[in-house]
């Protein structure tokens, strides 16, 4: 797969850029569900697991003359699909490290997923841990699992951007990946190929009329 | 063979005549009764086969005991002697106007059976045969003759399908709505209630309380499901239950583990047997037995196909040398962490046959109707813009097939496509944001070793101008969506197949293509009323064997509930299973019952089954059906791929 970052200028001095970004953590810490709130601002309180992965875009504005797109590779859980993931985070340029924070267990497959990312990934990826769920323990302090400062500590030292997060409640979501857009280098590229416009979405208007079918005749 | 001779006549000339059709009908087996028309011409047919020795009355689920629920005094007695008691209010208005109650073969064989019902008339004699296991050789055939051509007859099209079929569900069904509704002479109440029943089917147990204080609830509420899928390995884990958490099922895991074993000890495996008024079917699949348990009255080839396809779903996950390994390396292995996550396509499989699939029942598929030089465009499209590594390219709609494209060696078995179609139009895994998804996916049929890869994007049928972002819920709005995949070995295919599908949408954009599934998709199927203009028929299945796909009218508007298609499939498959019973040579089935008429007409080439209004004569019926294969043969190359586009 060829590089999928790229950067530009556009003529007015605005900047453009593209990452691939990707999500990994254990099944049902919420994944999907970031990537629903931030791709469409949408919350499922029931949601079918991730079968295989699916990939997504979206087009965030830091300040007024920079544009990110992130295509996003939102992966799925279950042990089954590990073999799978370095395909996913193989020309990231960001990942996203996602955690249940009601659940213990979950932040050690978090670090194991950092770990591995840090020696397979590419060499500059930006990493962040989310510990999502937070809503949950707004709501019941004793659900909570893993201490904020435990996990603070362990992205700092690792080197990870970290948030708390909650799908749910959209808290720190749009924080999360602006952070990671903030983090990724934008000035190093020159002016280069600019995408925009280029989305491959096809314009599915029904456009000429005089290709549809005469309605009542079969033949 | 004469008969054979007359079917394919009918095929490539007119048709065949009322008269033959009852003809054959007869020389199945004969008939007689106090009715007027074509059956005097039955008895003379050549040389009548000799009647069949009686047996006992047990049509729909030949494999059952000999002694069908209607011998059982137990089943005879409470509620559904209530039901009885009320419907018979009605029964007996029929009987008077145009049919009596089955009795079986009375004439032919006085005294050798009890009257089944008390309401039969000794001049309404029939002709009942059917096979039960014990010989398991024999045909099953039913024939029933109206006494008079009804008119105005008031009961309700299919109201109660099933009601003369001792369906242990219906009669089920029917006691709680009567305990429910007290009475039955408000039919739309008493349907709304059946309804609410048979939705409640799919809900979901609630969860046990760790204290089991809802225990007995619970119970309750799983032994009022009327099917029952279980999954277990051989060393007796569970690995699925379509109702139930562990704490419920693991009980019922080691009955059925106990017995399951007690026969294989013996060398001498267990198929499925019978408890009350439920059917228990098992299959063992290497380190897998898998059972289903119902009391919808299907026959046990098709529960057993059933099971086959939870089979292929759970290899679909793993692949068969992957599940081996597992197994042997570790036989006491929890398969339920490897298979995590896939619970809901094995459920909304399970739920698929609970609701019935024409498609599962005759083994095949549904294709969009399209003009023969529409379809062409689209598939000349997708062969244009074919990327290297494409192995299998397909367009859906709605679970049907629009156009495919494929290797000229390989073909792709119905079976997994059957997987695909759950996997998108039933399960609601492939939904996160409505983005592309990759798939890594086994096809069992095409080959049970190794994962292919999948790419699956969707457009909206209905809001043509962007693709769909979030997918809809319902799963009538989802008839109206079209699923572009795209299957290739290559596991780091996706951009590539996402190229594929930018460039195929754009050729359809441009050459219509696009328009002319999106008005198809939501034109959907033509009615019967569309297809045989002042037809009788009120809905059929209609299989092309060589092409292995089927095509039917709409269910609207004589079937727009849940539980009337439930009751239409059920019919569907009584008459599938008795035409399929082993070693029945059928060719022609002819059904009355007290809620429909039905025919089922097997050749070589295609399996029709076709329902009535209880009113409609027979040969109305027959004509209906000659209509109906007229149309087929004329739409032939719209609604079936014939061959599709291979490179």
């Amino acid at each position: 797969m060829a590089q999928r970052m790229q950067q530009g200028a556009r003529p007015g001095g605005s900047r453009f850029a593209q990452f691939k970004l990707v999500l990994l953590g254990e099944s049902a810490v919420g994944k999907s569900s970031l990537v629903l709130r931030f791709v469409k601002d949408q919350f499922d309180d029931y949601r079918e697991s991730t079968i295989g992965a699916a990939f997504l875009t979206q087009t965030i504005a830091l300040d007024e003359n920079t544009t990110v797109k992130f295509e996003i590779w939102d992966t799925a859980g279950q042990e089954r699909y590990k073999s799978l993931a370095p395909m996913y985070y193989r020309n990231a340029n960001c990942a996203v490290v996602v955690y249940d924070i009601t659940q213990a267990s979950s932040l050690d497959k978090a670090k194991a997923w950092v770990k591995e990312l840090q020696r397979q990934a590419n060499e500059n990826i930006i990493i962040a841990l989310a510990g999502n769920k937070l809503d949950l323990v707004n709501e019941s302090p004793d659900k909570r699992a893993i201490q904020t400062s435990d996990a603070e500590q362990y992205a700092r030292e690792a080197g990870l951007l970290f948030f708390e997060t909650s799908a749910k409640t959209a808290t720190n979501v749009k924080e999360l990946f602006t952070a990671i857009a903030k983090k990724l280098p934008m000035d190093q590229a020159g002016p280069r190929g600019i995408r925009a416009g280029q989305r491959p979405g096809v314009d599915l208007r029904p456009g000429d009329s005089s290709t549809s079918p005469t309605p009542g005749c079969n033949c | 063979m004469a008969d054979t001779a007359n079917i394919d006549t009918a095929e490539t000339a007119e048709g065949i005549s009322t008269k033959d059709f009852d003809k054959r009908a007869g020389s199945e087996h004969s008939e007689s009764g106090t009715r007027e028309v074509p059956i005097a011409s039955l008895q003379s047919r050549e040389s009548s086969p000799p009647p069949l020795p009686a047996r006992p009355r047990q049509l729909s689920r030949p494999d059952r005991s000999p002694f069908g629920s209607y011998s059982r005094p137990s089943s005879a007695g409470g509620p559904r002697l209530a039901s009885r008691a009320t419907t018979a209010v009605s029964r007996a208005d029929i009987q008077t106007k145009s049919y009596g109650d089955e009795r079986p073969g009375g004439h032919l064989l006085p005294g050798s059976r009890g009257v089944s019902r008390q309401q039969s008339f000794s001049n309404l004699g029939r002709f009942v045969s059917n096979s039960k296991s014990d010989g398991g050789d024999s045909a099953s055939i039913r024939s029933y003759i109206p006494t008079l051509e009804a008119s105005g007859d008031v009961e309700s099209l299919l109201g109660e399908v099933l009601s003369d079929y001792a369906s242990p569900a219906w009669k089920k069904l029917d006691a709680c709505a009567l305990e429910q509704a007290g009475y039955f002479h408000d039919v739309t109440y008493e349907v709304d209630v059946l309804n609410d029943i048979f939705e409640r089917e799919f809900d979901e147990l609630e969860p046990s309380r760790p204290d089991g204080s809802n225990e007995e609830a619970l119970m309750a509420q799983f032994r009022s499901k009327l099917k029952h899928f279980l999954i277990l390995s051989s060393a007796g884990k569970p690995i699925y239950s379509r109702h139930g958490d562990d704490q419920l099922v693991t009980n019922y895991i080691g009955v059925v583990q106990t017995i399951i074993s007690f026969y294989q000890g013996a060398k001498d495996g267990l198929k499925g047997f019978t408890a009350g008024d439920v059917r228990f079917v098992i299959m063992s699949k290497g380190p897998l037995n898998l059972v289903a348990i119902s009391q919808l009255g299907e026959s046990d080839a098709q529960l057993r196909a059933q099971l086959e396809a939870l089979y292929m779903q759970i290899l679909s996950t793993l692949t068969l040398p992957n599940m081996e390994r597992m197994f042997s390396n570790r036989p006491s292995i929890d398969l339920r962490r490897p298979l995590q996550g896939t619970e809901t396509l094995l459920s909304a499989l399970a739920d698929g046959f609970t609701r019935g699939s024409p498609s599962s029942l005759l083994s095949a598929l549904e294709c969009l109707r399209l003009r023969k030089t529409h379809r062409q465009v689209i598939n000349n499209s997708m062969l244009k813009v074919r990327s290297q590594n494409l192995l299998y390219g397909l367009i859906v709609a709605g679970g049907k097939l629009v156009s495919v494209i494929r290797p000229k060696k390989h073909s792709l078995h119905p079976g997994d496509l059957e997987l695909i179609f759950n996997m998108l139009f039933e399960a609601e895994g492939i939904k996160a944001g409505g983005g592309e998804n990759w798939i890594p996916i086994c096809l069992p049929g095409f080959n049970n070793t190794g994962f292919l890869y999948m790419y699956v994007s969707f457009l909206s049928a209905t809001q043509p101008n962007h693709e769909v972002v979030e997918r809809p819920s319902s799963r009538d709005e989802r008839e109206e969506e079209i699923a572009i995949l795209f299957i290739s070995p290559n596991k780091e295919g996706f951009f590539e197949l996402r190229q594929m599908k930018d460039d195929l949408v754009e050729q359809l954009q441009e050459n219509g293509g696009m328009q002319s599934i999106r008005s198809a998709v939501v034109k959907g199927r033509p009615s019967c009323v569309d297809i045989a203009p002042g037809t009788v028929a009120r809905h059929f299945l209609y299989k092309s064997k060589g092409n292995v796909q089927f095509a039917m009218p709409s269910y609207e508007p004589n079937f727009n509930t849940t539980l009337s298609r439930r009751r239409l499939l059920s019919l569907y498959h009584i008459l599938h299973a008795s035409v399929h019973v082993k070693n029945a040579h059928l060719k022609v089935q002819h059904c009355i019952s007290r809620d429909s008429i039905s025919l089922a007409w097997i050749t070589p080439m295609f399996e029709l089954f076709c329902v009535a209004d209880p009113s409609a004569s027979r040969n109305a019926l027959a004509q209906a059906a000659n209509k109906i294969i007229q149309w087929i043969r004329r739409e032939e190359e719209r609604v079936f791929i014939i061959g599709g586009a291979v490179f």
